[in-house]
C-alpha cells in the first residue's frame, strides 16, 4: 500500500510553479529595470560575434500571437527567439480561426494546448494579455494592448537612452503628440518615472489625457516646452484610432503646423526618438528623421537585445545577471 | 401594480429577534405573529398556538426591502435571467418586490408585451414585480408610447433605461403627457456625445490605463437638463443610478427649490471607486461607471441626508461567455440581488459610514414611496414583508451560490459580513437559509 502511494505521489504534478509575465511596466520594480538591461547588454556583446545564435532556449516554444498588424515588434520578437535557439510560432489574426469569431478565450486555450513557455500577445483590446495570462500556463508578453501598455518597448528606449548619455537618472525627455491614444507614452512614462527621469507631455489640449499628471510627468501644450528636454520622443500621430467627426485636431495640417517636429524648433545636439512607424513630414520633420541626432534606428537595434533579455529573463530564474555571463562564455 | 403567483398566506411566529422598522420607530426585541400573512399581533412570549415557530435570536426582522431597478433579461434573454430565476433571487437578497426595467427584446413599450409579461409573473414570479415600461417606442427616443394604455395594463413607471431620452423636446412631452398618469418617470441620466464609447470614469486612473474616459459631466449634464424641465413643467422625475458629485448636488438644490425630484444610488457607486477597475476585471464594468473617491463621498453623503432615497441594485445579468472576455470587449453591468445587504452593511454600516436604519429605510420605505407601491411595514393589519437579518454572520461570495442564471458579481470572492436568514414576501415565506 505504501508503495502505491508513493507511486500516485510521483504521478503529481509538481507544484505550480510561480508564472511570471511581462504585463505592465507598473509591475516592474527599479532593480527589474537595472536586471534586464544589464542581460541586454549582455546580449549586445554576444550579437558582436560572428556565431550569433545561443544555445540558451534550446526546446523552449515561444508563440507570437498578433491581433494587429505589426512589423517591427513582431520581427524583433520573432528574431529574437531565434537568436536563443528557442522555437517560434507566429499567429495572425487575419487568416486564423479569430476570422471565424473565435473568442480570444478559445484561442488562448487551444494555443496553451501546445504548452508553449511563453506568448507574446498583441491585441488591440486593453486588458486582453493580462486575460490571456489568467487562462493559459505560459509566461505571457505584452507586445501592445489597445491603448493601455507596451512594455517592451519601454524597455528598449531606456536601453537607448542608457547607451547614449550613459545614464538614466536626471535626464529630461518631452514626449511629443497623441499621448490619449498611445500606449508606448504610458509605459514610457512610468519606466522614465521608475528611473527618476523627468517627462514633460506636449501636445495638444484634447490629446492629453486628463489626470495624467498622476502619472509622474508634466504636461504643456506648447511646442516650444521641448527646447528644455535631452530628448525629444515623438509620438506617431494614430490616425487609425481617431473617430470619425471626434475632432481632436481640426486637421492634420494644423496639427503638424503647430506642434510637429522641425529642425528649427530642436536645439542642436538634442537627440530624438521615434517607436516607429513614423509619418514623415506629420509629427515628424524628415530633416529630423534623418538627422545623425535621431535614435531611430539605434531604437529598433536595441529591440531585439532587449526582447531577447525579456524572454530569457522570464524562462529563467535566480539571479539573472551571473546567468547571463555565464551563457555568453559558453557561446 | 404587481403581480406573483398567487398562494395563501402563512401563520408563524418569529421569536425573539430585534424588531427594526425605523419608518414605524419600532426598536425593541419582540415576537412577531403572521395570521394568514397578515401581521396580527407584535408582543413578548406569543401563545404559538398551531404556527410555524421561527427563532429569530440575535437576528434583526425588518421591513423587507424593495429593488426599484432590476433587468429581468426576460423576454429575449432568458438564458441570462428568468421571472422565476430573478426573483429567487431577489427573495434570497431580502427583497419582497422589485421593479424590472422594460429594456428587453422586445422593449416593453406595447400593453401586450406589459399583459404577457404579468400573466407569467402570476405563475412564475416567487415575489411581487412591477413592470416599467418605455418612454419612447423601442426605447429609440423618437415618439412617446401609448402611457396611458400602458399605465391601466398596470406599467409601475416608465423609462428608456439604458439610454437617455436624448431629444429635450420628447423628454418635455413625455413630462408634460406623462401627467396622465400617476406613475414615475425614471431617468437614465446620460449624454451621448459626451460618454461616447467610454470605457470607465475619465480621471488619473483612465489616463494611465488607457481607456476612454466616460466623463462624469456626461451624467449632470443630462441630470440638470432634466431637472430643469421637471420645474417648468411642474412634474415629478425620478432619477436612476446617480454616480457624480454634480448630479448629488444638483438634485439637492432641485429638491430645496421645491422641484419634486428623487434619485436613487446602487451598491457598487457606493462602495467602489474608479481605482477598483485597475484590476481589469470585467465584473467591473458598468453603466454609469464608478467614479472617484470625491463622487463616492457626496453618494454616501446623500444618501444619509436624504437627497437619495432609494438604493438600486441595477441588476444586470449577463451571460458568462460576454464577461469572459477583456474589460474592453465586455457588456455594461453586475449582478446584484443577493449581495446588496451584505456588501452595504460591510461597507458602510460597519465602518459607520451609514446608520443601519438609515441602510433599511432606503432599501425599504424609500423605493417604494418613489414609486407608490404598498410601503413594507411592521404593524398590526400590514401584510407580511418581512426580513430576518444576521449582522454577525461572515460569508464568502462564491459563484455558485447565486440563484440568479448569471454569475456576473463584483463581489466574486468577497468575504461580506450580514446575511439574509429568511424573506416573508407578501405573507409568504420565500427565502430561508
Amino acid at each position: 500500500m505504501g508503495d502505491i502511494r508513493v507511486m500516485r505521489d510521483d504521478l503529481l504534478p509538481p507544484a505550480p510553479a510561480e508564472r511570471r509575465h511581462l504585463l505592465s511596466v507598473a509591475d516592474l520594480s527599479r532593480d527589474d529595470i537595472e536586471r534586464l538591461l544589464a542581460t541586454a547588454r549582455s546580449f549586445a556583446r554576444s550579437l558582436e560575434r560572428e556565431m550569433k545564435k545561443l544555445p540558451t532556449l534550446r526546446g523552449r516554444l515561444v508563440v507570437n500571437v498578433f491581433y494587429e498588424s505589426s512589423t517591427r515588434t513582431s520581427s524583433s520578437f520573432e528574431l529574437a527567439a531565434k537568436r536563443l535557439s528557442a522555437d517560434t510560432m507566429s499567429i495572425k489574426a487575419s487568416g486564423s480561426a479569430v476570422d471565424k469569431g473565435e473568442s480570444l478565450k478559445d484561442t488562448a486555450l487551444t494555443l496553451g494546448a501546445y504548452d508553449p513557455d511563453v506568448i507574446v500577445m498583441r491585441h488591440p483590446q486593453i486588458g486582453a494579455s493580462h486575460f490571456v495570462a489568467k487562462v493559459t500556463t505560459a509566461h505571457v508578453v505584452n507586445a501592445g494592448d489597445g491603448k493601455h501598455q507596451h512594455p517592451t518597448q519601454a524597455l528598449l528606449d531606456l536601453y537607448t537612452l542608457r547607451e547614449e548619455f550613459g545614464r538614466l537618472e536626471g535626464l529630461h525627455v518631452a514626449i511629443v503628440g497623441d499621448v490619449l491614444h498611445s500606449r508606448v507614452a504610458r509605459s514610457l512614462i512610468q519606466a522614465l518615472d521608475l528611473v527618476g527621469a523627468r517627462t514633460t507631455l506636449v501636445g495638444p489640449p484634447t490629446l492629453i489625457p486628463r489626470g495624467v499628471e498622476a502619472m509622474g510627468c508634466e504636461t504643456s501644450t506648447e511646442i516650444g516646452s521641448i527646447a528644455a528636454a535631452d530628448v525629444v520622443y515623438v509620438l506617431r500621430m494614430q490616425r487609425e484610432r481617431m473617430l470619425e467627426g471626434a475632432n481632436y485636431v481640426p486637421s492634420l495640417r494644423e496639427y503638424t503646423e503647430r506642434w510637429g517636429v522641425t529642425p528649427e524648433r530642436l536645439r542642436s545636439g538634442q537627440k530624438v526618438m521615434h517607436p516607429g512607424p513614423m509619418n514623415r513630414g506629420v509629427e515628424i520633420d524628415p530633416r529630423v528623421a534623418d538627422a545623425a541626432d535621431a535614435l531611430i534606428e539605434t531604437q529598433v537595434r536595441a529591440g531585439l537585445v532587449t526582447r531577447m533579455a525579456v524572454l530569457y529573463d522570464l524562462l529563467t530564474s535566480g539571479p539573472v545577471g551571473v546567468k547571463a555571463a555565464q551563457l555568453t562564455e559558453v557561446a | 401594480m404587481l403581480f406573483s403567483k398567487a398562494a395563501p398566506g402563512e401563520n408563524l411566529i418569529v421569536r425573539g429577534a430585534r424588531v427594526l422598522d425605523p419608518a414605524g420607530e419600532v426598536d425593541g426585541v419582540l415576537d412577531v405573529r403572521v395570521d394568514n400573512g397578515t401581521i396580527a399581533e407584535l408582543g413578548s412570549r406569543l401563545d404559538p398556538n398551531s404556527h410555524r415557530i421561527v427563532d429569530g435570536e440575535r437576528l434583526i426582522l425588518a421591513p423587507a426591502f424593495v429593488d426599484p431597478h432590476v433587468h429581468l433579461r426576460t423576454p429575449g434573454r432568458e438564458d441570462e435571467e428568468t421571472l422565476a430565476s430573478g426573483t429567487q433571487a431577489a427573495a434570497a437578497g431580502g427583497y419582497c418586490a422589485i421593479l424590472a426595467m422594460p429594456n428587453t427584446d422586445p422593449v416593453v413599450d406595447s400593453a401586450s408585451v406589459l399583459g404577457s409579461l404579468a400573466e407569467a409573473a402570476q405563475t412564475e414570479a416567487d415575489i411581487p414585480i412591477g413592470f416599467l415600461a418605455a418612454i419612447s417606442k423601442g426605447q429609440e427616443g423618437s415618439e412617446l408610447t401609448e402611457m396611458a394604455e400602458l399605465a391601466d395594463a398596470g406599467a409601475a413607471g416608465f423609462s428608456d433605461d439604458g439610454r437617455p431620452v436624448m431629444a429635450p423636446g420628447l423628454m418635455r412631452r413625455a413630462l408634460q403627457y406623462g401627467a396622465v398618469t400617476d406613475r414615475p418617470l425614471a431617468l437614465h441620466c446620460e449624454e451621448p456625445t459626451l460618454s461616447r464609447s467610454g470605457q470607465m470614469h475619465e480621471g488619473a486612473v483612465s489616463a494611465e490605463l488607457g481607456f476612454a474616459g466616460y466623463p462624469s459631466v456626461a451624467e449632470s449634464l443630462m441630470v440638470e437638463r432634466d431637472l430643469s424641465l421637471a420645474a417648468y413643467e411642474d412634474r415629478p422625475l425620478h432619477l436612476l443610478h446617480l454616480s457624480a458629485r454634480e448630479s448629488v448636488e444638483a438634485v439637492r438644490n432641485a429638491r430645496a427649490a421645491g422641484v419634486r425630484a428623487t434619485a436613487e444610488v446602487t451598491p457598487h457607486h457606493l462602495c467602489l471607486t474608479d481605482e477598483a477597475v485597475r484590476s481589469l476585471d470585467s465584473n467591473l464594468k458598468m453603466n454609469p461607471p464608478l467614479r472617484s473617491v470625491d463622487d463616492r463621498a457626496a453618494l454616501v453623503e446623500g444618501l444619509r441626508d436624504g437627497t437619495i432615497q432609494a438604493i438600486a441594485t441595477d441588476h444586470a445579468p449577463h451571460a458568462r461567455h460576454e464577461k469572459d472576455v477583456p474589460f474592453e470587449a465586455a457588456p455594461f453591468g453586475v449582478t446584484g440581488l443577493e449581495t446588496a445587504f451584505a456588501v452595504l452593511y460591510t461597507k458602510l454600516v460597519e465602518p459607520g459610514l451609514v446608520k443601519l436604519e438609515v441602510l433599511l429605510r432606503r432599501m425599504s420605505t424609500g423605493p417604494a414611496e418613489i414609486y407608490g407601491l404598498p410601503v413594507p411595514r411592521i404593524a398590526v393589519g400590514e401584510p407580511a414583508n418581512l426580513v430576518l437579518l444576521d449582522t454577525q454572520a461572515v460569508w464568502r461570495v462564491e459563484e455558485d451560490g447565486f440563484r440568479s442564471r448569471s454569475s456576473n458579481s463584483w463581489l466574486l470572492g468577497e468575504r461580506l459580513t450580514g446575511r439574509v436568514r429568511m424573506t416573508v414576501a407578501a405573507g409568504r415565506t420565500v427565502f430561508e437559509a
